[in-house]
């Protein structure tokens, strides 16, 4: 099994990159996660990654894109919620990609 | 679902009138994670969606559950969210939940938005008797069930 | 519409659940183990009898003669595959009760 390596700690991934465990989650992980994905974080970056961590603290699910959108909506302002600012901030899909860095599992019916 | 097709490409074509219908308990089997998981799929196509717990599929909704010893997944807390996914009917059959003891108390809170009421915080779960959810089941036009 | 049941009613409570919702006008359909139900001399035979009344109630005859059953309530249908075919095409929707 493949595994990111964080101050000295194999942590399992599976083979698109997501955690085998969500609990073994920590900044520095992200920072490793992101850097993988060739991606600069800045603090808008940040805020929809805790913004993620925090909904599925609550849900038990990653949300979905347009659930997502209309909450950074809600939180952010209308200029943030919307799909082509989380698509600028994760090129490769703000549900696929920021869930990765979250250390959360791929959304449920994304392929 | 990919990630491509969303919200400002909505789904064209008819919208239909979908029921799906839980009537087993939540962690003895996989049928009730399965349903959930459907659901939030089915979410992404702009259907008509009712959401109807009898029998032991109204045990799905109970509050309060904490799976942590069992060491499974707590999916209780995901029909929560099912208010964000523009779900805003869950009915519960009457007769089920008088026969194990439940009140509408004893159940989770599920909050949608009413688009058509300026965005207004409604409740979606409601108890329906036995006879208005058979008369909803008629009028559906597809029934998924487990 | 349509109610499928292909469950035993002695192993769960899936027919009996069907019946409660069952409206007049509508059929089901004993396939499988849910044949059954179809059955004289059960706890259940009174209820089926009193059910034919408004509700057409049918059973596959294949799935009886696989059972070794032929002892069916009286106003219950017995059909075949095609039977089964045309009650799926003029009832809509179809609930399956698992």
């Amino acid at each position: 099994m493949a595994a990111y390596e964080v101050n000295g700690k194999s942590i399992e991934h599976d083979e698109e990159g997501y955690l085998e465990d969500i609990g073994e989650w920590s900044l520095d992980l992200a920072k490793i996660i992101a850097k993988e994905e060739n991606l600069e974080m800045t603090d808008e970056h940040w805020d929809v990654i805790n913004y993620l961590r925090e909904y599925y603290d609550e849900y038990q699910i990653a949300p979905a894109v347009r659930v997502l959108v209309k909450a950074i909506k809600k939180k952010f302002g209308p200029e943030k919620g919307n799909n082509k600012y989380l698509y600028e901030l994760f090129p490769y899909g703000p549900a696929k990609q920021a869930c990765k860095i979250a250390g959360l599992p791929k959304p449920t019916g994304c392929v | 679902m990919s990630e491509e097709i969303q919200t400002e490409y909505e789904t064209e074509g008819v919208e239909k009138k979908f029921m799906f219908l839980n009537r087993k308990a939540p962690y003895g089997t996989i049928y009730a994670l399965e349903m959930l998981e459907t659901v939030l799929i089915s979410a992404a196509f702009d259907q008509d969606v009712t959401l109807v717990f009898m029998d032991d599929g109204v045990y799905q909704l109970k509050k309060g559950c904490d799976t942590k010893a069992v060491n499974m997944k707590n999916f209780s807390a995901t029909y929560k969210a099912l208010g964000d996914y523009d779900i805003s009917r869950l009915f519960v059959e009457k007769e089920s939940m008088d026969a194990r003891g439940l009140t509408i108390d004893d159940l989770v809170e599920v909050i949608f938005e009413d688009e058509d009421d300026d965005w207004a915080e409604k409740p979606a779960v409601h108890v329906k008797s036995r006879d208005e959810i058979a008369r909803l089941m008629e009028e559906q036009d597809v029934i998924i069930s487990a | 519409m349509l109610h499928l049941v292909n469950k035993s009613p002695f192993e769960r409570g899936a027919f009996e659940s069907c019946l409660n919702m069952a409206r007049k006008g509508s059929a089901i359909l004993l396939i499988e183990d849910g044949v059954y139900a179809a059955l004289k001399n059960t706890p259940f035979e009174d209820k089926v009898s009193a059910a034919v009344k408004d509700i057409r109630i049918c059973v596959l005859g294949p799935d009886l003669a696989a059972r070794g059953v032929d002892q069916v309530i009286e106003g219950v249908e017995v059909v075949d595959y095609g039977g089964f075919v045309d009650l799926t095409v003029d009832h809509t929707p179809v609930q399956s009760w698992l």
